[in-house]
């Protein structure tokens, strides 16, 4: 079981870095590179905790051999930021959306994906897309209202 | 996760010289949605895996005018879900792709795991077996084509030998006239596995039923079409009281288990109510389809 070099680029960075064959890119990335903001919450795809974009959509990194993400490009939650927090980041905090906050990063990865793809999505649309997103606090409610607000200030900010 | 080796092939033809020196030590890998979670739990383990994401020929989706549709085994369950010419030509094809798991899992899913992980409850095949899809098999003797109808054996078993892989699912183009639907049945919406699957396609000429086809998934060993109830249907204006017979009649092609998801009374009953509502849909996209399609 010789180790394999796994290049890529992590948050807009190029990175070389020696990994076991049966790694997850959850694995490398927590273990490995140190960017432990993505979570294992049940490490088979059900709890989207672990989600990351790669090639910018949304996937369970828990699910992904590492190797797999050989030149492609992986955003984390530690890559959403660009300077100051990123809207959603903002809107969370100042929603008090985090109860536990286990779940967060990768509510966040699902949510950036979905304004991405849809800056102005409905109620039932922004359910819909973090609806591979369980949060054991149960505290949909305040995740919801604050992508509302977070899309509805970029999508304002965007037309300003 | 149990250890394993990690191959890297870029082509067919080196997977099939992998599988071909070490098949009944190998597994598979496309999303991994599937794989990995056998290896974390120990159902699987191989000391060889052989990762399909650098071969770039099994990712095509290819549309020929007319004549149908290649798919390439590794395309994903999001890009059957958005590609347009799927949903407007293949529906029920489109809406089990967009069924399966969350957005996550569907950026990773692939249609060629979905089938050769040979679930009962597979929410890609009912569509693919009620289009009359082919199986396009690779190994070290060549080529063979197998329809999907015999390419399952059982549950997790289907006819690919340790030393072959699918490569590509050929769909006939179903005609003008022509019209699908996949509905499932599931507790919860999202991330749920189909306690009965009914895909079904019409095809029309001049108001009559030229062809049906019917399938059922999560009712037996293996995804199942429902013959009789297709018998019944083809050659006649499909009216409500007709598409109400072959639905009574598509019941006795299952042969359901009662399990944690469902009594097989209930799917029984789940296998009626949901091949008339795709039959209904059907008939309503078939007539409402342009003749060019």
């Amino acid at each position: 079981m010789a180790k394999q070099v796994l290049s890529c680029t992590i948050n807009d960075e190029p990175v070389e870095v020696l990994i076991q064959p049966y790694s997850t890119l959850l694995d490398a990335l927590r273990e490995d590179l140190g960017l432990t903001g993505p979570k294992e919450g049940c490490g088979t795809g059900d709890c989207g905790a672990c989600t990351v974009h790669l090639d910018g959509q949304p996937v369970a990194s828990c699910l992904v051999l590492a190797m797999q993400a050989r030149n492609r490009n992986v955003r984390t939650i530690e890559g959403l930021a660009k300077g100051a927090l990123h809207p959603l980041q903002d809107a969370f905090v100042r929603h008090g959306a985090p109860q536990c906050g286990f779940c967060i990063p990768g509510v966040l990865m699902a949510a950036a994906a979905l304004l991405e793809a849809n800056p102005r999505p409905t109620e039932e649309e922004i359910r819909y897309g973090i609806a591979g997103n369980l949060c054991r606090c149960t505290g949909y409610t305040k995740i919801v209202a604050a992508i509302a607000e977070a899309a509805t200030l970029t999508s304002e900010g965007a037309r300003a | 996760m149990r250890r394993f080796d990690l191959t890297l092939p870029r082509t067919v033809d080196d997977c099939v010289k992998i599988l071909s020196d070490r098949g009944d030590d190998a597994k598979l890998v496309a999303g991994g949605t599937d794989l990995l979670p056998q290896l974390k739990n120990g159902l699987l383990k191989p000391r060889y895996v052989v990762d399909l994401s650098g071969v770039e020929t099994l990712r095509a989706i290819r549309v020929a005018n007319g004549s149908g549709l290649r798919l390439g085994a590794a395309v994903t369950a999001r890009a059957i879900e958005t590609e347009p010419h799927i949903l407007s030509a293949y529906p029920a094809l489109a809406e089990s792709g967009a069924l399966v798991g969350s957005l996550q899992i569907r950026n990773l899913a692939t249609v060629g795991g979905n089938l050769c992980n040979a679930a009962p409850s597979a929410d890609m095949a009912p569509p693919l077996l009620a289009l009359d899809a082919e199986a396009v098999i690779v190994g070290p003797r060549g080529e063979r084509r197998v329809p999907l109808t015999t390419f399952f054996l059982g549950v997790r078993k289907t006819v690919l030998a340790a030393d072959e892989l699918l490569v590509e699912l050929v769909v006939p183009a179903p005609g003008p006239r022509s019209g699908g639907q996949y509905l499932r049945h599931t507790p919860r919406r999202e991330l749920d596995i189909a306690v009965v699957g009914v895909a079904s396609q019409l095809t029309l000429t001049d108001g009559v039923c030229r062809k049906a086809a019917i399938a059922l998934a999560s009712v037996a060993p293996t995804p199942v079409r429902a013959v009789a109830a297709e018998r019944a249907l083809t050659g006649q204006a499909v009216t409500p009281e007709l598409i109400e017979r072959a639905a009574e009649l598509a019941v006795d092609a299952a042969r359901p288990i009662s399990d944690q998801r469902g009594s097989a009374d209930f799917r029984r009953h789940l296998v009626k109510v949901l091949t008339r509502r795709t039959l209904t849909t059907a008939l309503e996209r078939a007539r409402a389809a342009r003749q060019e399609a």
